[in-house]
This record gives C-alpha cells, structure tokens and sequence, in this order.
C-alpha cells in the first residue's frame, strides 16, 4: 500500500517542473492568442470601426442580403441530400457484410483530400462552356457552372463525406442486434428505421449536419472557381466579403464577415454541446 | 422471404442478412457517389490526355506553374512544421495541466475547422499589414509580413492546428501513467522520460497530424490570397494559379496543375495510412 506521501512524490515524478510547465503553459496560450484569438477578434473590431450606424448598413446592403440569401439556399440543398447520403451509405456498410467496404468508405472519404479549387474545377471541366458535357448543355439551355446550380454541386462535393464520416462509426458500433429485433417484432424495413435506427443516431446525425452545414456556408474556393462572382446573383456569403474586400469597403466585408465568424461560433458552441452530450449517450447506451 | 431477398443472399460477395434495403442504400450510394465524387475526378484525370504526355509534361514545367508548386509545397512544409511543436504542445497542455477557462480554449482550437476561409484570409490580413495590430511590431524590425511569402505560412498556420492538437490529444490521453512511473522507478529523469518513453508513442499520431496539416495546407485558398501577394513567380500558389488559368480558358493547364495537387494529395493520404499501419504493429 502507497503512503500518501510516497503516492504524492510519484505523482510529482511523472510532472514537470513548475518552471517547464510555466514555460509550455505561456508558449501554448501565446501561440494560440496570437493565432486563433486575434484574428477573431479583429474580423469584429473592423466591423465596428466605423460605429454601428454604417455596421447596421452594411448588412442590411440589398447586395449582401442577396449573398445571405443565395448562402441559405445553397446549404438548404447541398446539406439534406448529403444527410439522405450520409444515412443510406452508412446503413448499407455497418447493417452487412460485404467485399469491397472499406474501399467504398475510402472512396466516401476522398473529398476531404481534394483541395477546394480543385473541387471546383472538376465541375467546370464536366459542366463548363468547354467542359464534356458543356455543348449538350448549351444545346439544352440549361445554365449550371456560373449560377446556382453549380454553386450547390460545388458545395455536395466539399461537404459530401462530413454526415457519413459521423454515421458510418457510429452505427458500426451500435451493431444490427436493435434492427433485428424489431424485425423478429414484426416491424417492416421503413418502421425499423425511422423508429429504431433513426432514435440511436440521432447525435451523432445531429453533428454531422452540424459539420456539414458549417462547411456549406463557409466554403469559399470551390465556389469561387464555378460562381460568375455576379453580385446579387451568384456570390455566396463568403465570396461578398471578398468582392467588398477587394473594393476596399473594409467596414463591408467585416460585417458580413462578422455575421460568418457568428455562426462559427455557434457552430464551435453547439459542437462543444453536442459531443459532452454525445459522450454521455454513449456512456449511458454502455457502448 | 421477397424475391429481392432471396436473391440478394445468393450474392456470392455478401454475407446474407434478414436486414432489408441492401440494394436500394447500397444502389443509391453508389450513384450518388459516381454522380457527385467519381466521375468529376474521373473528368479531371481525363483531361491532361486532350494535351498527351508531352504537352501534360509541358504545362506543368512552365516556370511559373514550377514556381507555384514550389511555394505551395515549401510554405505548406514549414507551416506544417511549426504547427507540430505548438500543436503538440498545446494538446499536452490540454491534456496534462489544469487551468482556468481549459474548455473554453479546448472547444476554441477547433475554430480554424469552423471559421470560413474567407474570413480567416481577411481578419489576418487586416492583422499583419505594416500599420496592423501584430504587422507594426514587424514592421519596426523591418521585417514584411502581409503581401510575401512570409504572409503565406503565417495564414498556413492558422489552418493547420487543429489537425496537430486533435490527433495528438487523444493519444496523450490514451498515455499509461504507469510507464511513466515505472520509468521514475528504474531512475530516469523526466527528461529522459518525454524522449524515451513518451515520444516514440506520441510519433505515429504526430506524424499523422503533420500529414495531414500539409495535405490541407497544400490544397489551401481562401485565407491566402488575401495576405498572399499573389505576384506571378513569387507569392503564388498553385490553386491560385489554377483559378487563373481558368479564367483564360486554358482548361487543359488549369486540369494539369489540379492533377498534380490531387497526386500530391493521394501520396499523403498512401503517407498517412502507412503510417497508421505501422504504428499499429507496434502498438501491440
């Protein structure tokens, strides 16, 4: 049996010195001050620089509502159908067996790897003026790189794994013992799911979509490369800001930017919520 | 039992199962997939071989597409780099030491995930101009920040962390206290203890921190072109180069630079499952 001493003494052996820890301590919080707290900060205080009054107009700017707007819709499209995704690959790869499934899940994984621009390009090069599908297009009229249509592919692509890569764990996890039985209860396929699956999930879809949809409103190359940059037409949140930038309407681009930098910190918010409530779920269920 | 079921667990490749919906969930994924992911990147692939060998080979030696790579990758590594040692710091302060407000800085690490590119690229441009709040002190030294290549990492390193810390946390974690004890007892110091012992465990995780901070950083956008310079041959990066050569319709050039970005990213990604194995094979 330790003495409380001799338990004390190993508990300051495996410590650093105060010193080091000092040390670590400041460079940590220096590092991250200088990092993450100050720009954060600065998108704010440049927003206000010139007082409410002209803040207030900013954002209220019919050009920019159009981008608020256009940013709603687009998230409004891309993140439920990545949702029906995320749902329908990860009950075919936790609820059975198959040859090939870690393939399809590195296949699901491969937008993260691709940078935005190249998210991008990879639609103009299909649906561009001289892309593979371009003169059908045309001949079709129909109009999707350089308008909405483009804009919300752009955005399935960048977000297309983030519902999926929260699911597919997750239901591994919890096993196909629930669905079976309510199955040997005489439930069909559709009442399993909505009613079994669906309730299991619920956390971890909820933060899926919460990642997703963060992603959608936020991302700025992919949409860059197939948005027309037509303002009050076809930019994005993101792409406003950097239009005002570029014209040197710094009080502009900081208030829509600081509406942006509102909802990450939301987003981080409700992140924070959800995985302690999460981890709680979990912990309860006895995974 | 349906006809559909029946033949589905004649299925030589699938294991049956009384689950029903297999081939309408595995159908519309793969659709979707194909649809959404697989036959843009195919078109991607594709479209260097309008230009042949040659002209592929051509387009992406141009000096200033080589230019461009050079910066991506260079300013990609050293931001990746200054990201492991803070990264790793942070996260064994996150894990180890006790202090105020140590939820709040947990949940803020994962800011540079939430915060749009945009508004990153703007807020720390506005921070490292001459006269901004962190430039000014810069700018008595005489050094440039905003506008230079210098710029470039300092915007590389806001996106990077939370890759570091959050891989490395959990393995912190994960540490047995009783290794570290059990190195006290056989007299090592604690110094020698963190290189021993502590490290070697951590190496895997940082490693793959540090890929995959670079695999971000290489693909990076929007918060760079605002503190980028942006001037051919010196301060621009390859997706930038991409957006331009678009705009002049040279769709061919854009899909060679995008197929180099997306084989260097390929290369990371073979990078940071090797290292996985690996680590795994040690692990036990």
């Amino acid at each position: 049996m330790q003495s409380a001493a001799s338990s004390a003494a190993l508990r300051n052996a495996i410590t650093e010195p105060a010193a080091v820890r000092w040390l670590v301590s400041l460079a940590g919080l220096g590092f991250l001050v200088l990092f993450l707290v100050m720009p954060l900060i600065a998108v704010f205080v440049e927003a206000l620089r010139q007082g409410i009054g002209p803040y207030l107009a900013a954002v209220v700017d019919p050009d920019a509502l159009a981008a608020v707007r256009l940013t709603l819709t687009v998230a409004a499209i891309a993140v439920p159908l990545n949702l029906i995704f995320g749902l329908a690959a990860a009950w075919a790869i936790s609820k059975f067996e198959f040859t090939g499934k870690s393939i399809l899940i590195t296949l699901i994984d491969l937008p993260f790897s691709v940078s935005p621009v190249v998210s991008g390009l990879v639609y103009v090069l299909l649906y561009g003026a001289h892309g593979w599908f371009g003169p059908w297009l045309k001949a079709h009229d129909i109009q999707l790189i350089f308008a909405v249509p483009g804009l919300v592919l752009a955005t399935m692509f960048v977000t297309f794994p983030f519902v999926a890569r929260e699911l597919i764990p997750l239901m591994q996890q919890q096993g196909t013992e629930d669905e079976e039985a309510a199955l040997v209860l005489g439930a069909g396929g559709w009442n399993t799911f909505l009613h079994v699956t669906l309730p299991n999930v619920k956390w971890g879809l909820l933060y899926g979509v919460l990642l997703c949809n963060a992603r959608a409103m936020g991302e700025f190359g992919a949409v860059s490369v197939v948005s027309g940059h037509i303002r009050g037409l076809t930019n994005t949140m993101p792409l406003h800001v950097e239009i005002l930038y570029n014209e040197y309407d710094f009080v502009g681009a900081f208030a829509v930017a600081s509406l942006l930098a509102l909802l990450a910190l939301v987003t981080l918010v409700s992140k924070s919520l959800l995985e302690w409530r999460f981890s709680r779920e979990l912990a309860a269920l006895g995974h | 039992m349906s006809s559909q079921s029946i033949a589905l667990s004649q299925l030589s490749w699938k294991r049956p199962s009384v689950l029903p919906g297999f081939g309408l969930t595995l159908g519309y994924t793969l659709f979707y997939l194909s649809a959404i992911v697989l036959l843009p990147l195919a078109g991607l692939l594709l479209r260097p071989a309008e230009l042949g060998w040659a002209g592929f080979w051509h387009a992406v030696m141009e000096p200033r597409v080589l230019a461009a790579l050079r910066l991506s990758f260079a300013a990609s590594f050293l931001a990746a780099s200054v990201n492991a040692v803070f990264g790793l710091l942070i996260a064994w302060m996150l894990v180890r030491y006790r202090f105020p407000g140590k939820r709040l800085i947990d949940a803020l690490v994962d800011l540079p995930f939430a915060l749009p590119t945009a508004v990153a690229g703007i807020a720390l441009t506005t921070l490292y101009v001459p006269n901004g709040w962190i430039g000014q002190f810069f700018d008595l030294l005489g050094i440039k920040v905003a506008f230079k290549p210098f710029g470039i990492v300092i915007a590389l390193i806001f996106v990077g962390l939370p890759f570091i810390v959050r891989t490395v946390q959990p393995v912190i974690q994960d540490l047995d206290a009783e290794v570290e004890e059990a190195a006290f007892t056989l007299g090592a110091s604690r110094l020698q203890t963190m290189a021993r012992v502590i490290l070697p465990t951590i190496l895997p995780a940082l490693l793959t921190g540090f890929a995959l901070a670079l695999a971000r950083a290489i693909g990076e956008y929007g918060s760079i072109i605002f503190i980028a310079g942006n001037m051919p041959m010196v301060s621009e990066i390859a997706p930038l180069l991409i957006v331009i050569k678009l705009e002049q319709f040279d769709y061919a050039g854009a899909a060679a630079i995008g197929v180099v970005m997306l084989g260097a990213s390929f290369v990371l990604l073979l990078a940071i499952n090797l290292i996985q194995r690996w680590s795994r094979r040690w692990a036990d």
